[in-house]
Order: C-alpha cells, then sequence, then structure tokens
C-alpha cells in the first residue's frame, strides 16, 4: 500500500466535523502537484477549494459532487501507474474514517487561556516545535476562527498562534483600552506570558494596525509584518459597517453587515450569522464593541495610522482587496515605500478567507525568505 | 467559554448568575433546598430532579422551600414581583398549574393590563413539561397551548442546553410574566454553553437545520424528534427546514411566513394535545398569511386527544415520533422534491 496516498476531508478550525464535496476540480488521470486546487468543499460556515497536501496520479473519485462527509473521510485516491486498480478498490474498501474522537486530545489542548494583564485571553498554539512563530491578530468583533483556512496551513514549518483580543471570541469582556496602542502594548504583554520573543505577526483590519503598532513599540518582537486589509492606513473606514455590526440585535439586523465583509455575500451562512451572534449576546459585549468602535473609529475616520510609519527595520507584506466594503483598498498607495503589495481584484475584507490559498503562499514567501 | 453541560446545569447556571447580579432574584418551590427531613441542607438536594441544587450553599436563605401548596406560593412570588422582586417560583410539573389558574391567568397576566400598564409582574414560573418519564398522566402533560392561550403572559419551552439558560436569563430579566416550559426527558441532554451571562431575546426562533423541500416547526423535545426524521429523509433526497420556535408567545411570526414562503412545504410537530394547539395555531397563521407560498396541504403531527397513558408501551405511542414526522413531510411533499 506504500504507493498508495488518500486525499481526505480537510478540517478547516476547530468547529469543523463535516463538508460536502461541490465539485471536483480535476479529473482522473491528472498528474497532481502539491498546492494544486483539486476539489471544492463547502462546510456550514463557508466554502474552499481543497488544495493538494501531496503530489501524485489522481487513480479514483470516491466522494461525488453533493456528497456530505466527516472530516478525515476518503476523498480520493492518488497511486502511480504500476498500481492496479484492484489495488486501488482494496484500499477504498478497507479505509476507516478515523474517529473525530482522534481530535478531542488535540483539540482541548490546543485551546488554551492565559491570564494577561487579569483579562482571560483564550489562544491556540499548533504547529512545528521550533523556528519564530506566526502570531495571528484578527480584526475588530473577529476572534481566531478568521484564520480557519490560514492557521492549519501555515503550522508546517513554523509555530503557529493565534488570539482572541480582549473583548472578542472567548476571552474575557473587558478591554485594557481603547486605542490601539493600547491593544498593542496588550499584546506585547500577552507574548511574554506565553515566553514569546519574537515572532511574525499576521494581522487582519483591526489587528494589522495592532501589529504595525507592536512593531513600533518593540521592534526586537517583530520578525515580519503581514497585513491583510488593514486599518492605519488610511484615514477613511465604513463605520456604518463597525456601527452597524455592533448594534444588530438579531440575524436579520446583523446578516446585511455580514456580508459586506465578503465580495461573494452567499458566502454569509446560517452558522456563521449565527456564532457572531452567539457571541455578541455574551452580557457586556455590544456595549464593548460600541466604546471600542467609537473610540478608533467614530465618525468614520481611523484613530491611528501606525501602518503609515512602518520603517524598513522590518519586512512588510501588505494584502487588500479590491472588492473591500469596509476599508478602502486604496489606502494601499499609504503604503511604506519597501513594503510588497498585493491586491486580489476579486475579494473583499476576508481576503485570508475569500483568497485563502493565495494568501498562504504570500505569508509563507514572506516569512521564509 | 464554552464547555458541554446538561440542560439541567443550564438552569442551574442561569439561575445561578442572576442571583449573584441581581439581589432582587429569588428562588421558591417545593423541595428546591432540600425539604424537610433531608439531611444536612449543605448537600440537600435541590428540587425533585436536583435542578437547584448547590445553590442554597451560595445563595442562602434566597432559596424557600414552600409548603405542598402551589396555589400559595405561586401566589406570593406574583405578589412579591409586584412588590420589586423578580422571584423565580419553581411548580416541579407545569401540570400543578390547575391549582394556580387564578394567580396566573387572572391576576399575574392582568395586571399590567388593569393598572394602566403601571403595574410589573417580573415573575417566572418553572417547571417540567412532556411525557416519556412514565409519570403518568398527570404529570406528563404538554400544556404549552393553554399558557400561550392567556395574554399577558409570556411562554418558554428549550430544546437545548445554550438557548435553555440564553432564554431563563432573559425571563429572569423580563419585566412580564413568563412561563418557563423544561422538558424534562430534555434535562440530561448535553451542548455546548458559554461560561457567562448570555441572553436570547424572546420572542425569536431559530432555523436549526437548512431545506428546501418542507418546512417542520415545532419547540421542545420534538426538534429533535424532528432532527431524527430530517436524517432519515435527506437519504432519500428530501431536504427539510426545521424551525424551532423556542418562544410560542410572544410567537416569531416573520420566521414560521419566512421559511413556508421559502419551501412551500409544511409539517407542524407538536407534543401536545391537537385541538387548539400550537401546531393548529401556526397552521391557521399560514394558512391566512402564507396561503399563497402553499403547494400542498399543511399537516400536522402531535399527541392524540388523549390523557397521557401510564402503560409504557402506550406512552412511547402517545409521543410523536420520526417515523411520524417522515410520512407527514411525505404526505406534505406528494413524494416530490
Amino acid at each position: 500500500m506504500a504507493n498508495i496516498t488518500p486525499i481526505v476531508m480537510p478540517k478547516w478550525g476547530l468547529s469543523m466535523q463535516e463538508g460536502t464535496v461541490t465539485s471536483w476540480l480535476v479529473e482522473v488521470g491528472t498528474q497532481i502537484k502539491v498546492g494544486m486546487p483539486i476539489l471544492e468543499v463547502e462546510t456550514d460556515k463557508i466554502a474552499n477549494a481543497v488544495e493538494a497536501p501531496d503530489p501524485g496520479l489522481l487513480r479514483k473519485k470516491v466522494a461525488s459532487d453533493g456528497e456530505l462527509l466527516p472530516v478525515k473521510a476518503l476523498l480520493g485516491v492518488m497511486a502511480d501507474s504500476d498500481v492496479t486498480d484492484a489495488e486501488i478498490d482494496e484500499y477504498v474498501a478497507s479505509y476507516i474514517t478515523p474517529s473525530s474522537d482522534d481530535d478531542g486530545v488535540e483539540e482541548v489542548s490546543a485551546n488554551t487561556f492565559i491570564d494577561v494583564n487579569g483579562i482571560n485571553i483564550r489562544y491556540v498554539k499548533r504547529g512545528a516545535d521550533n523556528g519564530v512563530p506566526i502570531l495571528f491578530i484578527h480584526g475588530f468583533g473577529g476572534d481566531l476562527d478568521n484564520w480557519l483556512f490560514n492557521i492549519d496551513s501555515l503550522a508546517d514549518k513554523h509555530p503557529v498562534i493565534a488570539l482572541d483580543l480582549p473583548g472578542h471570541g472567548q476571552s474575557a469582556i473587558k478591554l485594557p483600552g481603547k486605542s490601539i496602542t493600547d491593544l498593542a502594548k496588550f499584546v506585547i504583554d500577552f507574548m511574554k506570558a506565553i515566553n514569546v520573543d519574537k515572532a511574525h505577526l499576521v494581522g487582519h483590519s483591526m489587528g494589522g494596525a495592532v501589529a504595525a503598532k507592536i512593531a513600533l513599540l518593540d521592534a526586537n518582537r517583530v520578525a515580519t509584518l503581514n497585513l491583510i486589509c488593514t486599518a492605519g492606513l488610511g484615514e477613511d473606514i465604513n463605520s456604518s459597517y463597525t456601527h452597524g455590526f455592533a448594534s444588530s440585535e438579531s440575524k436579520r439586523e446583523l446578516k446585511p453587515f455580514l456580508e459586506l465583509l465578503f465580495a461573494d455575500s452567499s458566502l454569509v451562512g446560517r452558522q456563521m450569522v449565527d456564532d457572531v451572534l452567539k457571541y455578541k449576546r455574551l452580557d457586556g459585549v455590544t456595549n464593548l464593541l460600541l466604546e471600542l468602535g467609537s473610540a478608533l473609529f467614530g465618525k468614520g475616520k481611523q484613530s491611528e495610522q501606525p501602518v503609515k510609519e512602518l520603517t524598513n527595520k522590518h519586512k512588510v507584506l501588505i494584502i487588500a482587496g479590491e472588492k473591500d466594503q469596509i476599508i478602502p483598498p486604496q489606502h494601499v498607495k499609504n503604503a511604506p515605500s519597501h513594503a510588497k503589495v498585493e491586491v486580489f481584484s476579486d475579494a473583499g475584507h476576508m481576503t485570508q478567507m475569500e483568497k485563502a490559498n493565495e494568501v498562504n503562499k504570500l505569508i509563507i514567501g514572506h516569512v521564509s525568505d | 467559554m464554552a464547555r458541554k453541560i446538561s440542560m439541567k446545569q443550564a438552569i442551574n447556571e442561569a439561575l445561578d448568575l442572576e442571583m449573584s447580579a441581581d439581589p432582587t432574584v429569588i428562588c421558591l418551590g417545593e423541595d428546591i433546598v432540600g425539604g424537610a427531613g433531608a439531611d444536612g441542607e449543605r448537600d440537600a438536594w435541590g428540587g425533585v430532579l436536583g435542578v437547584t441544587k448547590g445553590l442554597y450553599a451560595k445563595h442562602g436563605d434566597r432559596l424557600m422551600d414552600t409548603p405542598l401548596s402551589e396555589s400559595a406560593y405561586i401566589g406570593a412570588a406574583i405578589g412579591a414581583a409586584n412588590c420589586g422582586m423578580r422571584p423565580v417560583a419553581e411548580l416541579m410539573f407545569l401540570d400543578f398549574m390547575g391549582v394556580c389558574f387564578d394567580q396566573m391567568f387572572n391576576q399575574a397576566a392582568k395586571f399590567k393590563y388593569m393598572f394602566g400598564g403601571k403595574a410589573q409582574t417580573p415573575v417566572v414560573i418553572r417547571g417540567m413539561v412532556g411525557a416519556g418519564f412514565r409519570a403518568a398522566a398527570q404529570h406528563s402533560q404538554m400544556l404549552t397551548p393553554l399558557f400561550t392561550h392567556i395574554p399577558g403572559l409570556k411562554v418558554v419551552c428549550p430544546s437545548t442546553p445554550y438557548d435553555t439558560k440564553g432564554l431563563l436569563i432573559q425571563s429572569i430579566r423580563d419585566n412580564d410574566p413568563v412561563i418557563f416550559c423544561e422538558h424534562k426527558n430534555l434535562y440530561g441532554f448535553e451542548g455546548e454553553v458559554p461560561e457567562g451571562s448570555y441572553t436570547i431575546p424572546l420572542g425569536e426562533a431559530n432555523i436549526v437545520r437548512d431545506g428546501k423541500d418542507c418546512s417542520i416547526i415545532t419547540y421542545g423535545l420534538m426538534v429533535h424528534r424532528s432532527l431524527e426524521a430530517a436524517a432519515i429523509l435527506a437519504k432519500e433526497g428530501i431536504e427539510v427546514e426545521i424551525l424551532d420556535l423556542r418562544t410560542l408567545s410572544p410567537l416569531d411570526v416573520d420566521s414560521i411566513l419566512e421559511t413556508v414562503e421559502k419551501t412551500g412545504r409544511l409539517v407542524c410537530v407538536d407534543e401536545a394535545n391537537p385541538r387548539c394547539s400550537i401546531a393548529s395555531d401556526v397552521s391557521s397563521i399560514v394558512a391566512m398569511h402564507a396561503f399563497k407560498a402553499l403547494k400542498g396541504p399543511i399537516q400536522m403531527v402531535t399527541a392524540p386527544h388523549t390523557p397521557v397513558p401510564f402503560s409504557p408501551i402506550l406512552e412511547d405511542l402517545y409521543i410523536p415520533n420520526a417515523a411520524q414526522i417522515v410520512e407527514a413531510v411525505k404526505r406534505a411533499t406528494g413524494g416530490k422534491k
């Protein structure tokens, strides 16, 4: 069986248990290269292309279009041409999907809490044991699940860490302060608390401004900066989004605001709206978001512009989506001259989800060389 | 932080959090502390099924054991609510409402209307509903339609631990009388629940499964029976959408009409007896306001028009099951997708 390589249902984020195969993107007989998109999978949260983790000749499609399958279920089989069809059929027949219990221990240990300055913070740490870690910082109203397509893909060569900022996700509903600088100082304290001396920072939206501010405050703590649809690179912001997101009280009110986040609004499914609403309904969250939102983005103007101040002490990658309806993509013209800038024409504000595979490649390239 | 707990623990947590946050929240009921003769108050039983266990040790005399006189303590809870407290009275089995009709229906439900909108009655009457517990006819009824019929009462009947905690906290904070119906066969049902306080507004239904072929509108334990049926139907290529009403009064009519307008077919599943039930109520609303969206006749799956039998075999037959729901969906869709 050594020559047979399975293609299995990926696990995107902690909560994914099953996915529906929407369509195959390659035919039997294709020589698959690592990273090639091979099929589309839709979960209750979002749809995305599955990229080949291994190379090989596609011999058999096991999963058919429209089929709902658990994580790690066999989707297809790759094998060299000298493997017979009978051997492949035997492999498929004897394949047993590992039960999700196998992941139980990993999930519990992957989801940890730490007290930082009296605020309980949830974070996950995964991937390689050695090397400079990659730290993911989400945006306003987000949480570490915003990185569900990114964390695992980047975990091969680097330790990866993602946190829920104070007042976000499953961290305590409490703020260390209401400025980008306050949040940046807090993340520095978080890095100290988990013994991370230096990290590659990946920041999305407000988290991008926080990452840039960390580099300005404590340059040696930052290896590279990877900023996606970042705040802090210009004045304008769609504050009707930040206010609407914070004040929406029902699915009906919230959904149109979440749809602004994506170029393709059909990506916003029921589960995504439900999950955001569950967070927003925690006591204190609405007020916290309204206060933070008006302090950072009141009257449609961003309060701090740390990305503009970055110097060539750090390598900077700036990624934007041309259909971003929250932060104008035109802000990239303010990028520091040494920054590498990539703009995706058909992505919105959640470019790291909408163009996950491309964004992952850019980050891997940027943190490696 | 979210972790898995049972519906019973979710109720306990909601009471604990609200008693900690608001000194006017008190609990009263039969044996909720431990009852006369229970061994040692700190290790008290905490109710007939242990729902309030541990709360006395934390909150002391803000939990009161009452005499076996529902008429008296439900009346006392309502009076205390009018005087500025937020009492949560446990009626053990909501079937016992029989001796509290005047207090609930004539007094609590009417005060706001009869005192110029100035009187508030922020009381929660909570207790067990539903069959399947081998508890016979007087301890097994699903009386939700009866409560729902009375203007001035709010009626909640959750299906998951998450909903239970959020809806109970909201019920305690609400300024109107709420009857909180807990299905006894869901007490052990576990689900993810955040540790902190959160609320779910009263009057908001929840889609628990997306589908395009037929809508099932239901609540309480029947949500789970409907999900079982949906899994069977999915294998045959029929995708049902399930709407969990969660709150029966006020009723989320918008969500009811929205799902029926999407699928064009409706099956109402209700554990209550069929006449003047939640199922018949929802059916009439859809027939009046979304008739043009319907592609086939509305179907209902309910208990029969009999008391709950004590014979275990008959009791199991009494409660609507997945097979009946599957058949009803097939009748509604006429075999078409």
